[in-house]
């Protein structure tokens, strides 16, 4: 157990350890994952309300350090950069030569992880990591990175990590993973679970004492409650083949008609890793550089083909998207691409809910 | 990390580039540099080029079917399929038709002159399996471009196969690829090879017609034939469902797929079909593995 009052002294030793402390902070109304400075800097005090087609953050009733859910940022920025540059090189007599570049891999340590955004960052190790090829930077990054994981004491109001088996309590992974027990005018502090040996070192380092029954309790009984909370739900039990027996189902007109095919859900998801590559060069056409851009399955452009893209209708893509998360992904990587964050429901402009979507699409078969 | 397995080399200062490479731009995103030796014109919009590496001894080994990402410097980057022979990897061989940006400044590359090359990448035509069967390999179009090196495997272990038939597809005369090459193989006692056009000029004394009418005249025999299909899309389809009433199993034929292609390492999610990465699983594929997805429209 780590009291409250003693919480910088674990953000003073990642500091200590040379990490850059990436965490949640309040910028202009709204919950971005940046620097962390310190404590002052967490959104002390604030939790999340979501629907879909919505997000507000509400002033809670107690000084919760990590008291909000999911916003539209996810760690994924850090460890497969939006934009990020490849290579460089400059025209030469015969041909080119690469040129150096700047890249810096800081250590990251990334402080209140939810659980389902540490089962997203797994799913992403299994695109870059463990396949035939591996990305270099997202490893150096992943490989240093040290995870500061915080099981949820609410559910989002869009989520549904538990049907995804992603949350709401951490799976291993982390370094640390901390329960926050707190109330308006009761004891503040954190139930603290040490994942690796490095994470057991940096607990060594910082004030803490074995936690009373009743403090244990107290915990589970957060995580419990969030549980509980969950409002939305997700057959995955024979999901794949469902989805695999219906890509001519009348639904996907029915969702296709609601959907701007504007991508939000693929910038918002945490486990989205599609990309394209931009080939740039300076003014004098002497340096090109390559860079590797986010990109989205929602643009007809991104099944361009001699003769015309694959997937032209608003409802094929919309399927795509929707079959990859939840089917495909699962021959591609043994795993679903939805760790069930609620991201892409609260995020999108008309509010289309993947569940719903599935939903219609298993009673249509037993009603 | 690895910064790839490929050391940095010696060769002319100009051209050692790989040891240039800063350590974190390593293989498997940065090309590496080939130099054209040769560009020759097979058709009104395509060419045949012919790289070498600035360091004769490291060739690029690669098996039939295999592709290249090619890089002309500061336009981008395209998937290109290999058409060289593979006994001789120290030549890369590349067919390209000039459609856009990219294929039209590799088209216009000029001999001396680097391109970047990534890869060989993929899966590719089960040439060694294959032995002792009989072959039949179907092309459309561009399509004989990637089957090009499974013939010059086949024709230079000629004997551990059976019959050997090439059926290949135009829609033109002058849309014929490896024109000379079509001639010297059709003179072989050991090859039968069969070129029809779509249309063609009335001096042209072949066939006129789509490929799969040829099929007949293929002496297959449905149990020992192993058949090798690359061309567009309906050309694929229709030669399948004719060799399937020709009495052939759905996994003695094998297709080579194509798809919006970026990163070619399974990683940029583009070249999906359903569950398979056409870059990584395929392009070459077993026609039952893929064949469920090949049916779906907009998949
Ligand atoms: C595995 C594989 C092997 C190929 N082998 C060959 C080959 O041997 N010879 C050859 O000439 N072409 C081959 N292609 C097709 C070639 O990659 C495209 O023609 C090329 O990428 C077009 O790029 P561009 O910039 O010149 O054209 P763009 O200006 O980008 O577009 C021109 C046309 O090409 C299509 N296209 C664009 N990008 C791609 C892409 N990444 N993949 C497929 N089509 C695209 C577009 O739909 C458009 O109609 C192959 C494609 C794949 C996937
Ligand atoms: S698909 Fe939606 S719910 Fe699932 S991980 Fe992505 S954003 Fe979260
Ligand atoms: S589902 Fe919603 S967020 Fe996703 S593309 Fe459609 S409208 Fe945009
Ligand atoms: S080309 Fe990028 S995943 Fe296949």
């Amino acid at each position: 157990m780590v009291a409250r009052q003693d919480f910088p002294y674990l953000l003073e030793a990642l500091i200590r350890r040379g990490c850059q402390l990436m965490g949640p902070t309040l910028r202009r109304g709204d919950l971005v994952y940046g620097p962390l400075h310190g404590v002052e800097d967490l959104p002390r005090g604030w939790r999340d309300w979501q629907a879909p087609g919505s997000f507000r953050l509400q002033p809670r009733e107690d000084q919760a350090l990590f008291g909000y859910g999911v916003g539209q940022h996810s760690w994924k920025s850090f460890l497969f950069p939006p934009r990020q540059l490849l290579w460089q090189a400059r025209r030469t007599r015969g041909g080119f030569e690469f040129m150096p570049r700047e890249e810096d891999h800081p250590r990251y340590a990334f402080i209140g992880v939810h659980p389902c955004d540490l089962t997203a960052i797994q799913v992403q190790d299994k695109v870059f990591l463990e396949g035939a090829y591996v990305d270099p930077t997202y490893g150096q990054r992943r490989l240093g990175a040290f995870i500061v994981a915080v099981n949820c004491g609410h559910a989002c109001g869009t989520g549904f990590c538990a049907s995804m088996g992603a949350g709401p309590r951490a799976a291993p992974g982390f370094d640390l993973a901390l329960t926050e027990v707190v109330s308006p005018n009761g004891p503040h502090y954190f139930l603290v679970e040490a994942g690796t040996e490095e994470g057991g070192a940096v607990l060594g380092e910082i004030p803490h004492r074995p936690a009373a029954p009743e403090e244990w309790q107290a915990a589970e009984d957060r995580i419990k409650q969030a549980e509980n909370q969950m409002g939305r739900f997700v057959q995955t039990r024979g999901l794949k083949e469902l989805l695999y027996r219906n890509y001519e189902h009348p639904r996907w007109d029915d969702v296709a008609s609601r959907c701007l095919t504007c991508g939000n859900c693929t910038w918002v998801c945490p486990t989205c890793f599609c990309h394209t590559m931009e080939d740039v060069t300076d003014l004098t056409g002497e340096i090109a550089q390559r860079w590797r851009r986010l990109d989205v399955c929602f643009s007809v452009n991104y099944s361009y083909l001699h003769g015309g893209s694959v997937r032209v209708s608003p409802r094929s893509r919309y399927r795509q998207w929707l079959t990859h998360k939840l089917a495909t992904w699962v021959d591609q990587f043994g795993c679903f691409g939805c760790v069930g964050c609620g991201r892409c429901i609260t995020w999108c402009p008309v509010g289309i809910d993947l569940t719903e979507e599935v939903r219609a699409i298993g009673e249509s078969e037993n009603p | 990390m690895k910064t790839g397995d490929r050391g940095p080399e010696t060769g002319n200062m100009e051209m050692s580039l790989d040891a240039l490479i800063h350590p974190a731009a390593a293989q498997p995103m940065a090309p590496r540099q080939f130099l054209v030796q040769n560009v020759r014109r097979e058709t009104p919009d395509t060419f045949t080029l012919t790289l070498a590496r600035p360091n004769p001894e490291e060739g690029l080994i690669f098996a039939p079917g295999q592709f290249n990402m090619l890089y002309a410097f500061g336009v981008g980057e395209a998937p290109i399929s290999i058409s060289g022979d593979p006994d001789r990897p120290h030549l890369l061989v590349h067919t390209i038709r000039e459609v856009g940006n990219v294929t039209r400044a590799l088209c216009h590359q000029k001999p001396g002159r680097a391109i970047g090359v990534r890869g060989p990448f993929g899966a590719f035509w089960p040439v060694a399996e294959a032995q002792g069967n009989d072959v039949l390999v179907v092309a459309g179009g561009l399509g004989l471009a990637p089957l090009r090196p499974a013939i010059y495997y086949l024709l230079s272990r000629r004997a551990a196969y059976g019959s050997v038939e090439i059926i290949y597809g135009a829609r033109t005369p002058q849309d014929l690829l490896y024109r000379r090459e079509l001639e010297r193989w059709r003179g072989r006692f050991d090859l039968r090879v069969h070129v029809t056009v779509d249309a063609a000029p009335s001096d042209w004394k072949t066939n006129v017609g789509v490929v799969t009418a040829l099929l007949p005249r293929a002496r297959l025999d449905p149990f020992h034939t192993v058949a090798f299909l690359c061309g567009p899309g309906v050309m694929m389809r229709f030669t399948v469902r004719e060799l399937l009433n020709l009495g052939l199993k759905e996994d003695r034929i094998f297709v080579s797929l194509e798809r919006h292609m970026k990163c070619g390492l399974g990683m940029c999610g583009h070249c999906q079909l359903g569950p398979v990465f056409v870059c990584k699983d395929g392009p070459v594929f077993r026609y039952d593995r893929v064949k469920d997805w090949l049916d779906r429209r907009e998949v």
